[in-house]
């Protein structure tokens, strides 16, 4: 597959793999954050973890939008969509997120609540046209990836005059997500960032400068192809040992510095900030969501539906705060691969396959036996 | 006794619900529509059941629904699929399938045209197959409690002596092949779905494999442990299932496994993993080592297996993980598909 397999070829994987067991000082430990759910699947899905010395650790953050979306806000959208006036639009992988008590959308679904999945924001604007006599609601979710998309819809809602059109924002930031896991009571143990690849297409290389300035921590936009990620953890490694803490962008084949200006500028335009938002296994963060503009509250589910706003509590047993923050694996958690499984999933990190505990799970469990039988 | 009746309007006429009450109309559409299509000494005889000749040894029975969306797909419908499916399911057990039943539910309001073309279509698959399709029903139910067509089948076939192929036969050191690409029918469904469409030169790999199967049990038959056709879930979902009832692991090559580029490209796209795409033209064997490269040149010998590989091994592991090497290099687990990939699949 063109533009896609020689990111991917064997040869010059096994030689960045023998730069970095050659770079790796074997005294010290590397601790890696991969911010982005696309890079831990990428990990997991090409085996990297094997082609890595054992002092070099990557640590799996919380960058997958639908993990960290927490279960308040999809009771509030299941009930939403069990009004029966609401076409709930909805990705497909939000549809097992767990909610309270074990609800989710699926199960909504089930019981009868209209919801439907889409592809595209686009598809949700045109089920709008077809239903002129209901209420159609998108559930925007992602970070600054896919708000431009939601922002295009928006524009295409206004621009048909659409009179039965809304939408539930639960768009979140990278950069206050980075700054809440650096600013953390408990001390963390990570070393540098790979920083992400589509988010920082949009947003560029800005935004990660005060995480390499004031934490001196060293930033290296990455693309979610394994051979991207093996030269940034390669690059990470260098700059550790150089005592560096830059940002600097492997992925310069997307990434521009000062990211995509047209994209900014119209988030901008039709979002504004939040006061708080709730993270699922991170707890309440500041000024990290968005929400639509006061102009625009005619489009904002939340205002339209006067939608209540729930806050389910984590389960207390669930290490998915200090997995997130590189305290802990998956295999310290009790839950893991016994209450909290890929079909019952309890913390953020196991709801998809690019959350922690679920990559882990679906594509390295088997390490854990070997580890086992090693000892 | 014959009536004056208004011939069936294929080109323009559409079901009602007349045309599955027990009267005129529902022998009109049965003897119109599905004897023409299926034509065999069985149905032509008119009862509601049709006797045949039991053959000396064992048999195997096998039953399947099909509820595919959409009904009409690159490289097949629901009609040929129906029979390729339980020809294959018949098949996997090495079995030579003789004969189907073919029961429909139809939604008030289908056009007769597409239900001629799916007969049609069954028709034809069938007397590739060489089974004859030899006793069915019809039922019509009313406008949205059906989505245009289902289908059930029921088959029946007959093992060669001394065969006896099962899931829980596999044993350490045994070779798993498979015989082509993968994810070829999933990626013609998906490319045909509302809200989805894309263009794709793939076509379904629908088919029946018992003359494949044939060839591969005359090459190797006391070494063939098992087959198995890697439908819904795909073979991720079928080396999970091997693994747990033979209490064992397997070691997959990614390397060695054929998807076709537009597959991949189509998967990459969509975030599906083509393990887990459905086949409906493949099979799994696990073979004796000793066998293997025996079945295997069978296999590629047969025009439903010039692409066959031998893609892995099976290995003794208390935790049943199926295991592959990368093509990148590192190793991973291919675990069962989580959730619901694509409803209606077949």
């Amino acid at each position: 597959m063109k533009y896609a397999d020689e990111f991917r070829d064997k040869e010059l994987a096994t030689g960045l793999a023998r730069a970095i067991r050659a770079k790796a000082d074997p005294s010290r430990a590397y601790r890696f954050m991969e911010f982005c759910g696309g890079h831990t699947h990428a990990i997991a899905r090409y085996g990297l973890e094997d082609m890595l010395p054992d002092n070099v650790r990557m640590i799996h953050g919380p960058g997958c939008p639908v993990c960290v979306l927490p279960a308040g806000r999809i009771d509030m959208a299941i009930a939403l969509a069990e009004r029966p006036d609401i076409i709930l639009c909805v990705y497909g992988d939000l549809m097992r997120v767990p909610g309270s008590r074990g609800s989710s959308l699926l199960k909504a679904k089930a019981r009868g609540a209209d919801i439907r999945m889409v592809y595209s924001t686009l598809d949700a604007i045109a089920l709008a046209e077809q239903n002129p006599s209901r209420e159609v609601v998108f559930f925007a979710i992602g970070f600054e990836t896919t708000t431009p998309p939601t922002a295009v819809m928006i524009r295409a809602a206004e621009k048909k005059s659409l009179t039965n059109f809304s939408v539930f924002c639960n768009h979140v930031l990278t950069p206050p997500a980075m700054r809440a896991i650096l600013d953390s009571d408990t001390p963390i143990e990570i070393d540098g960032f790979v920083g992400p690849a589509h988010v920082s297409t949009v947003i560029g290389t800005e935004p990660y400068a005060p995480f390499a300035r004031d934490d001196r921590k060293p930033v290296v936009i990455a693309g979610f192809e394994p051979l991207d990620m093996m030269q940034a953890i390669l690059m990470l490694i260098e700059q550790v040992n150089d005592g560096r803490h830059e940002v600097e962008n492997q992925y310069r084949r997307a990434v521009a510095g000062g990211g995509n200006q047209r994209a900014i500028k119209e988030v901008a335009a039709l979002f504004e900030l939040r006061d708080q938002f709730e993270w699922r296994g991170l707890g309440s963060i500041p000024a990290s969501a968005l929400k639509l503009r006061s102009a625009l509250a005619h489009l904002d589910a939340e205002l339209r539906f006067a939608m209540a706003e729930r806050v389910v509590a984590d389960n207390p047993a669930c290490e998915c705060p200090a997995i997130l923050r590189g305290l802990k694996k998956p295999v310290d958690c009790k839950l893991f691969g016994t209450a909290c499984t890929p079909e019952t999933p309890v913390g953020s990190c196991m709801v998809s396959s690019e959350g922690a505990c679920a990559a882990h799970w679906t594509y390295g469990r088997f390490r854990d036996h070997q580890r086992r039988l090693a000892s | 006794m014959s009536m004056h009746q208004r011939r069936l309007d294929l080109k323009t006429g559409c079901v009602d619900l007349s045309h599955g009450a027990g009267g005129r109309a529902m022998a009109q559409l049965i003897a119109g529509l599905f004897h023409e299509a299926f034509g065999n000494e069985w149905l032509a005889r008119g009862n509601d059941q049709s006797a045949f000749d039991v053959a000396t040894g064992r048999m195997v029975m096998t039953t399947d629904g099909y509820v595919v969306s959409p009904l009409f797909f690159p490289g097949g419908n629901i009609g040929s699929l129906a029979v390729h499916g339980t020809v294959n399911d018949i098949a996997m057990a090495g079995a030579r399938p003789l004969y189907l039943s073919a029961s429909f539910i139809i939604e008030e309001g289908f056009r007769f045209s597409d239900l001629k073309r799916i007969a049609d279509s069954m028709g034809e698959a069938a007397r590739e197959a060489g089974v004859a399709i030899i006793t069915g029903d019809t039922k019509v139910v009313e406008r949205g409690k059906a989505d245009g067509v289902f289908i059930s089948t029921a088959g029946v076939g007959v093992l060669p002596d001394g065969l006896d192929l099962s899931a829980d036969k596999a044993r350490p050191g045994d070779r798993v092949l498979l015989s082509g690409s993968l994810g070829d029918h999933g990626v013609a469904i998906m490319s045909k779905r509302q809200n989805l469409t894309f263009d794709t030169e793939i076509v379904s790999d629908s088919a029946a494999l018992h003359g494949l199967v044939a060839a591969m049990v005359a090459a190797g038959g006391q070494g063939l442990r098992l087959m198995r056709d890697p439908t819904r879930g795909g073979l991720a979902a079928t080396m999970n299932e091997i693994a747990q009832q033979s209490n064992l692991g397997f070691r997959l090559q990614e390397d060695a496994i054929p998807v076709k580029p537009a597959v991949a490209a189509a998967c990459e796209l969509l975030g599906l993993d083509p393990l887990h795409v459905a086949n409906e033209g493949k099979l799994v064997a696990v073979v004796a080592p000793e066998q293997a490269d025996t079945v295997l040149a069978a296999m590629k010998a047969h025009p439903l297996g010039r692409d066959a590989a031998q893609i892995g091994e099976a290995v003794a592991d208390d935790h049943r993980f199926v295991q592959m090497a990368t093509s990148f290099g590192g190793g991973r687990i291919v675990d069962w598909l989580s959730g619901e990939q694509l409803p209606r699949i077949c």
